[in-house]
This record gives C-alpha cells, sequence and structure tokens, in this order.
C-alpha cells in the first residue's frame, strides 16, 4: 500500500460512503420492497435484484434498501415503498423490473415520482 | 466496490466473543450461502457494543435492528426470516425488565439512547482491524488538520482549552500535563499510552481498543506532534488482553503501511512511531513510574515522585503519560474544537483547568444492575441516571444499596447520595473517586464489610511491597476485617482501622497504597451499623457473613410441610442435624458449621436464617 496523502483520506471515505450509509441507517432515500410470501410469490426478489444492480451501476451512495413484510395488498405485488427523506412514503404497486428501473431513474435519483406506477402517497389513492 | 444491502454487524468485543460470537459469524456466513445471498449481505465484525450481559449480539443494518443472546440454533430462523422475509424476528430482541414488548431498534433502546458517544463514537461501526473502515468514519483527519493547518502549539492550546482531564484515574488535566512535558528540557521525549487496565470489574480500556485501536493511534500521534522533540511513543497493555494486543498490532501495521506512522507523515517533517509493550499484569504497573520502569525491563515499583515523569520518566526522558481514553477523546477535540468538547459537562475550566469536568466518561456498569456492560455518558449526569435509567435498575427488584466507584482505590456511595452529579470533585468529596471508571452496583443482599473485605484483598495482594505502610498496613487491615467477618471483631477494631487506613494514605510511595484505605473508610463512614452488627451484636444483616448466622428449623413446617424428610440430615456434613424421618428435625449450635447446605437442599423452606 502507499503512503498516504491527505487527498486519499477523502477518497477512502468517498468509497466506503455507501457502506456506512447502511451501517448508519441514514441515507438520502430508502426503498422498501415488500418480501411477504405474496411479494416473493409475485417477483419480489427480482425487483430487489433489479435495485441492487442499479445501485451498483449508477454508483449510488445514499440509497438505503430494505425489506418488509406483506402490506396486505397481495393482488397488488410486487410492491415497494420509495421514501425520499423529508417527503410522503410513495407505494408503487404491480412492477417488473422494468417499471423498477424507471421508478429508480426518476423517483429516486431525480426525486420525481411516476405517477402512472403509484399505488398511494403517504395515505392517500393515486387516482 | 461491493454493494450490500444489507450489514451484519457481529459484536466480537471479549465478551461476546466468550459467548461465541465467532460461531454466530460462522452460522450467518453459512445460512447467507445457502439462501444466495451473498451478493446482498454483507457480516461484519466489530469491537465491543457494550451492552455485554446481552451478548451474543447481532446488529442488522440499516434498520438497526438490534438481536440479543443469540444461539447457533438462532440463525436459520433469523436469515430466513428477516433477510429473505424482511421479517425481523420478535423474540430475539430486547425485552426491558418487567415488560412484555421486545424493542427493535438498537437505537430505541434506553441503555444505548442515553448514551453520548465521544470516545465510543466508532463502538459498532467498524471493523476494528480494517484501517479503512475507520478512515471511512472521518479517522485521521484530525491528524491531518492539525499537522498541516496546526502549529503544536495550537495544538496544545485546544487541549488545554477544552478542559480534557486524566481518564485513567487522578483526573489530572492534560493540556497542563502536555504543557509541563513541552517545557521540560531534552531533545528526545516521549508518550505512553497505559492500556494496564487492572481494577476489578472495569473493561473500558480493553474495549476502545479493541473496538477502535486507530482512535487511540491518531491521538498519541497528535500528542506528540503538539508536545514536539517525541519520535516515539509506547503503548503499555497487560499480557491478560490478548485480543486488544492483536488488534493494537494490526492497527500499527496498517497505520505504518499509509504512512499515517513512520517517517514524514504527510509529507510533513513530523515522524513518529509507536511500539506495543506487554506488562506481565501487575497492577501496580498502571503506576507512572513503576510502569516506565517495566518498559526500561526493570522490576514494576514505583519511585517517589520528587521528580515527576513528565520531566524525568522514561529513559531519564521527558515523558507524557496518558490513558486508553484520555486518547481516544483527543482526536474528536481537534476535529469539532475546545468549544464543543467543553460545551458538554460540568464546571468552568476557561480560568481554572481543575474547574470542571468536560466532556463524557465510559463506566463499566457491573453489579447487581439489569443491564451490565459498557456506557459512556456526559459528565454531571447522576448516579441515579447511570443506574436505573441507563443501567435498568436493580435487577429482581430488590433494594439499591451503593455504588463503588473508582474501583478498588474507589469508594462506596450510598444510596442518599444517589443524586449526585458524577464529576471528578463531586466523586473525591464523598471519599471516592472518578478513578478509571468501573462501576460496581451492590443491592440488599450484600454485606459493606464483606465488600470492603474483597476490595482491600486485592490490593493488599497487588501491593509491590516496596513501602512498609502498604505492604504491611494493609495486611493488618485485612487481618481486622477477616477478624470482624468471622465474629471475632472488638469495638475498638473500627477506630484502629481508621487510624490504620489514616496512616497508610499519608506515608505510602504511591497511589495505589494512597487509595487502598478508601473502600474501607468510605464504608466505616456510611455503613457503620454494619460494622457494629458485626462486632458488637455478631449479626450481619445481609446474611453474607456465614459465620454469623444462626440456622434453625421451623418445627411447625418441618413437620407439617415437608414430614420430616430428613433431606438436611442427609447432607449435613457437620452431622448437626437431629431427628428422625416423619418427625421434627433440630440443628445442634453446638456442632453446626454454618455452611448453609441445609438451606439450599430443604424443599419446603424449613430452615431459617438470622
Amino acid at each position: 500500500m502507499a503512503k498516504l496523502k491527505i487527498e486519499d483520506l477523502e477518497k477512502i471515505a468517498d468509497d466506503y460512503k455507501r457502506k456506512m450509509t447502511v451501517r448508519e441507517g441514514g441515507g438520502r432515500v430508502k426503498v422498501t420492497v415488500h418480501m411477504g410470501t405474496c411479494g416473493i410469490a409475485a417477483g419480489a426478489r427480482e425487483i430487489m435484484n433489479t435495485f441492487v444492480s442499479e445501485i451498483e451501476e449508477k454508483n449510488v451512495k445514499d440509497v438505503i434498501l430494505t425489506t418488509s413484510g406483506c402490506a396486505g395488498l397481495c393482488s397488488e405485488e410486487p410492491m415497494i415503498t420509495v421514501e425520499v427523506l423529508g417527503q410522503a412514503p410513495v407505494k408503487y404497486s404491480k412492477l417488473t423490473p422494468e417499471k423498477a428501473k424507471k421508478i429508480f431513474e426518476q423517483h429516486v435519483l431525480q426525486g420525481i415520482f411516476v405517477k402512472e406506477y403509484a399505488l398511494s402517497i403517504g395515505s392517500e389513492k393515486v387516482q | 466496490m461491493k454493494t450490500y444491502r444489507i450489514q451484519l454487524m457481529v459484536c466480537t468485543g471479549t465478551g461476546c466473543v466468550s459467548n461465541h460470537a465467532f460461531d454466530i459469524k460462522s452460522a450467518l456466513e453459512k445460512e447467507i450461502a445457502k439462501h444466495n445471498l451473498q451478493a446482498e449481505a454483507e457480516v461484519v465484525t466489530t469491537g465491543c457494543n457494550g451492552f455485554c450481559g446481552a451478548g451474543p449480539i447481532l446488529v442488522v443494518q440499516p434498520d438497526g435492528i438490534f438481536y440479543q443472546t443469540l444461539k447457533v440454533s438462532d440463525i436459520p430462523f433469523l436469515v430466513e426470516e428477516h433477510l429473505l422475509k424482511g421479517r425481523p424476528v420478535k423474540k430475539l430482541m430486547y425485552v426491558p425488565p418487567k415488560e412484555k414488548a421486545p424493542i427493535p431498534k438498537m437505537s430505541e433502546i434506553p441503555f444505548f439512547s442515553d448514551q453520548t458517544l465521544i470516545a465510543l463514537r466508532n463502538r459498532g461501526m467498524i471493523d476494528p482491524e480494517n484501517i479503512d473502515d475507520y478512515i471511512a468514519r472521518g479517522g485521521y483527519k484530525a491528524l491531518a488538520k492539525a499537522l498541516t493547518s496546526m502549529t503544536p502549539d495550537e495544538v496544545l492550546q485546544e487541549i488545554k482549552k477544552s478542559g480534557l482531564r486524566g481518564r485513567g484515574g487522578g483526573g489530572f488535566p492534560t493540556g497542563i500535563k502536555w504543557e509541563t512535558c513541552k517545557k521540560a528540557e531534552g531533545s528526545t521525549k516521549y508518550v505512553i499510552c497505559n492500556a494496564d487496565e487492572g481494577d476489578p470489574g472495569a473493561f473500558m480500556d480493553r474495549s476502545i481498543i479493541e473496538g477502535d485501536p486507530h482512535s487511540v493511534i491518531e491521538g498519541m500521534i497528535i500528542g506528540a506532534y503538539a508536545i514536539e522533540n517525541v519520535r516515539e511513543g509506547y503503548i503499555y497493555v497487560r499480557m491478560e488482553y490478548p485480543l486488544a494486543i492483536k488488534r493494537f498490532n494490526i492497527a500499527i501495521e496498517q497505520a505504518k503501511e499509509y504512512g499515517l506512522l513512520g517517517e514524514r507523515i504527510f509529507d510533513t517533517d513530523f515522524s513518529f512511531n509507536i511500539y506495543v509493550r506487554r506488562g506481565a499484569g501487575a497492577f501496580v504497573c498502571g503506576e507512572s513510574t513503576a510502569l516506565m520502569a517495566s518498559i526500561e525491563g526493570k522490576p514494576g515499583e514505583p519511585r517517589a515522585k520528587y521528580v515527576h515523569t513528565v520531566e524525568k520518566g522514561l529513559n531519564d526522558c521527558p515523558t507524557c503519560l496518558n490513558n486508553v481514553e484520555t486518547w481516544a477523546n483527543v482526536p474528536q477535540i481537534i476535529l469539532k474544537g475546545a468549544d464543543w468538547f467543553s460545551s458538554i459537562g460540568t464546571g468552568d475550566v476557561t480560568h481554572d483547568p481543575w474547574g470542571g469536568s468536560k466532556g463524557t466518561k465510559v463506566f463499566s456498569l457491573a453489579g447487581k444492575v439489569n443491564n451490565t456492560g459498557l456506557v459512556e455518558v456526559p459528565m454531571g449526569i447522576t448516579l441515579r441516571d447511570i443506574i436505573f435509567k441507563v443501567g435498568g435498575g436493580i435487577r429482581d427488584g430488590k433494594k439499591f444499596k451503593a455504588v463503588q466507584t473508582g474501583g478498588p482505590s474507589g469508594g462506596f456511595i450510598p444510596e442518599s447520595l444517589i443524586d449526585l452529579p458524577v464529576d471528578y470533585e463531586e466523586l473525591t468529596k464523598v471519599g471516592s473517586m472518578m478513578g478509571s471508571g468501573g462501576m460496581v452496583v451492590m443491592d440488599e443482599e450484600n454485606c459493606m464489610v464483606d465488600m470492603a473485605k474483597y476490595f482491600l484483598k486485592f490490593t493488599q495482594e497487588e501491593s509491590c511491597g516496596k513501602c512498609i505502610p502498604c505492604r504491611e498496613g494493609t495486611k493488618r487491615m485485612l487481618d481486622i476485617l477477616e477478624r470482624i467477618t468471622v465474629g471475632k471483631g472488638r469495638e475498638e477494631d473500627l477506630d484502629l482501622l481508621e487510624e490504620l487506613s489514616m496512616m497508610i494514605v499519608e506515608s505510602s510511595l504511591c497511589a495505589l497504597g494512597g487509595s487502598a484505605p478508601n473502600p474501607v473508610l468510605t464504608t466505616l463512614k456510611y455503613f457503620r451499623d454494619e460494622y457494629i452488627a458485626h462486632v458488637r451484636d455478631k449479626k450481619c444483616p445481609a446474611h453474607v457473613c456465614r459465620q454469623l448466622l444462626t440456622f434453625t428449623i421451623d418445627p411447625q413446617i418441618c413437620l407439617e410441610i415437608g414430614h420430616g424428610c430428613g433431606m438436611c440430615k442427609k447432607n449435613c456434613p457437620d452431622g448437626a442435624i437431629i431427628g428422625e424421618t416423619k418427625k421434627v428435625h433440630y440443628i445442634d449450635p453446638m456442632k453446626c458449621g454454618k455452611c448453609g447446605i441445609c438451606y439450599d437442599v430443604c424443599n419446603f423452606e424449613a430452615i431459617k436464617v438470622e
């Protein structure tokens, strides 16, 4: 290993940022994939994998990905909840990997929620 | 770098390791592989989380779910439920005493939420054997700041201004110590980290080293830079801490590879190296002069301090010795500033360095308290808050009696003083001391005479024998205490104990002898009644000193409920129990050896103790 320069400290910290975001449970956006039996049967794992590879490919460091159980709307699975810090959580339903990619690019990265796939914002239904 | 959506933080402090934390880790890895989750979940080993009573501990991030007292057999279910299906497992979570609902999140458990972390800032967040983890949490930034934008004098002034005081026992202002060493004459100077933690029940320094060794190393480098003419530093750590020694060595190697130790650090003119020296585990070697003698290869005995070690210490050169926790505080002070540090704590240190206690203190909470473990709390917090809020109160709903602070050199603090703020001066005022931070909680079932005897026995055995007051004095005191606990005490013994104590305090060579009588003095002061019960009535109110107990059998219970079962008679080693099966049994007091076996074996609680 080479001798560190002061700039290298920042570089190492930046490389580790994603890991630390997960460890600290912080992050700008939290994506929850509903992984009840219904969700898994409907393909939640594929949705999860899509998010994992998107995060990796685009080198995003401030998003945390987590799972939860069934949300009670089994017919709408696979579902996810996207929570941008300081905003109401948005639930998306009947997802496919393509839809998930679009949500990731628009909502997670740019903060523009994808109306056509959304089921509800906070406790309100999207018409 | 690989993306993991889950980080499984397995605590591998000594407490959890001895409860098979590494088996938990392998089981987790095996189950993760079985479910094909290797790409999603990473298992990380961390240092001590502090909640040692609940070990082995696992924290699942990013949700911060806290699992406790895990067994290898719990892991398959945990991985399947939580990691695969996203359903945290309630039955493995922490449940507060006397409550039923578990608290899933670590941050919401009172033990953790009521703490303020400075020295333990990376607790459970980093792998102590990976320097990058430390750097990712802001490590070595303080060193970079000090070396490139501050002069040695400015660093020193910052530490002085912060009000940081020694965390190892005496509470000497760190800035003043550094300044004296800096001003002392000599072209070769040393800094030393005292990791010879020896108090019974104290393990905070060990946990800091095991969990975050780089924080200590960074502190030492900054100290060496501020004091100037320091090219070498030593870490004196006891042999009984093998994991701490291992992690220190790994950390030093990694720091050297990165050029954070060695020649021309960060391309400045400043060069510095650290060496680990192992002690053989003598308690007295925590004393500065004995410690330095031991590093020099001489017998670990203290010397009289007409000349302080900051003037003439290791190899007769000016030496600055600070404790593990003190060094670990330094980087944070440099990074966040003296004003931030001094905003936490008590008093005012702007004009008088002894004017207050600043920052936080790590305590190892042990004894009869629900949440045993390591806690870092702001100075000025009351003993009540530590014991009842963070500590979760007394075990089994018993009554609080006293708390012993400062290890064997400290004293006992009774219930009437439980609202005392934790602060160097306040603790000294009541006859105890901050010490290194041991805190042993006692309930109504502890005999204060017996406890005082326990602590004095420890210091007596650890007395190096160089000076007579400590060597002989503590031995005589122990003889007297021994005599009191077996019912041969005399009333004048209490005055004799006080007289001997005063003599030992005044004439001992070092602080070991100077503070050894504290447990006896404070119990005599606050629990004199208990001593009097022992010497005058020959009774032990807490039913601890067996020789002072009288065992009798309640004839009614024995006959009517137990039907004279004869269990006691069969087990009595002294043949002191008279009676026949189905008839009442009696204890012959002349033959009774007071072993208590009858009490333990009676199924009907017919044996009465007084």
